[in-house]
């Protein structure tokens, strides 16, 4: 039988995912988007069960809030690579600290 | 029976994509990954009956993160040729691909038609829900409890939008074909722009 905890574990696992790629992919800035995209996906997946284990739809709104701060995050993050990129012709995260003003 | 094997399914696909994302070497594949974990999370939560963040899901993320796709493939230097070479050698794949997606649909929305997972028994402390849909339900508490949340929300995209455009808008340079002068365009007047011609009969006017 499935119950919440089956979904908690399986969103702590993405959850960990997410920051183990962050760490694990350290030069593409790309992948690191991702990987905090992942980590939202596990949070949502934790609004989501949790709405629905207690009857609530309150987690179900904070999912959709989620999913919007997700999205204008991405939109911000890829127009700073952006012009990141215009300026320095590569995306390697390694060299942003040459970035001094 | 069919929830429980459902739910073993895309927990797995999650997980497993979900690894794949961040140890794939090409970023493109990465992304590819990435969907396929948005769509089994989807899949997750429709089997709680959360239908409509499911929907949100594919939409908003799937949409959301094609354009990253389309990004990728145009910041890093992707040989066009070398792509569309494995393209033959990849459509059995690529089909294979789509018929999976295809039955996870099918499965998903079985499992959900044979009952939402019973996660546990609220205790009571939560709100009391009407008897209607997931959607009517979230339609409710969305657009009266938290109207307020959900305008800031709106806020929330409308500066996402404004600032990703000011960040990566460049205009053309001075003198440049297209270079466009506000000030200039704003001061012009009817008087300067326009001029009144009365030609004669069978004449015409000339330019």
């Amino acid at each position: 039988m499935i119950g919440i905890e089956h979904y908690i574990v399986v969103s702590a696992v993405l959850f960990v995912l997410g920051v183990l790629g962050i760490f694990l992919n350290r030069k593409n800035v790309i992948v690191i988007l991702m990987a905090i995209e992942l980590i939202l996906l596990a949070v949502n997946i934790n609004l989501v069960a949790f709405s629905a284990f207690l009857g609530d739809m309150t987690g179900q709104v904070f999912a959709m809030f989620v999913l919007t701060v997700a999205a204008g995050e991405a939109a911000i993050g890829l127009a700073i690579l952006v012009i990141y990129f215009r300026g320095r012709g590569t995306i390697a995260v390694d060299d942003v600290n040459r970035m001094k003003g | 029976m069919i929830q429980t094997l459902a739910f073993y399914l895309f927990a797995f696909l999650v997980l497993a994509s979900g690894v794949f994302t961040i140890l794939a070497r090409n970023p493109v594949h990465s992304v590819l990954w990435l969907i396929l974990a948005f769509f089994n999370a989807a899949g997750l939560m429709i089997l709680v009956g959360a239908e409509f963040i499911a929907a949100l899901l594919v939409i908003v993320y799937v949409g959301a993160v094609a354009v990253l796709f389309l990004f990728v493939v145009m910041m890093l230097d992707i040989d066009f040729a070398e792509l569309r070479a494995g393209f033959v050698k990849n459509f059995p794949l690529g089909i294979a691909i789509a018929l999976v997606l295809l039955a996870e649909l099918i499965l998903g929305i079985g499992a959900y038609r044979a009952g939402a997972l019973e996660l546990g028994v609220p205790d009571g402390s939560a709100a009391p829900l009407m008897d209607r849909s997931n959607l009517e339900n979230l339609g409710t508490v969305l657009y009266g409890k938290y109207l307020f949340l959900f305008e800031a929300a709106g806020i929330i995209l409308l500066v996402a939008m404004v600032g990703a455009i000011a960040l990566t808008h460049r205009g053309r340079p001075e003198g440049a074909r297209g270079h466009q002068d506000i000030g200039k365009q704003v001061r012009r007047r009817p008087g300067e722009a326009t001029e009144m011609k009365k030609p004669e009969i069978g004449k015409g006017v000339e330019l």
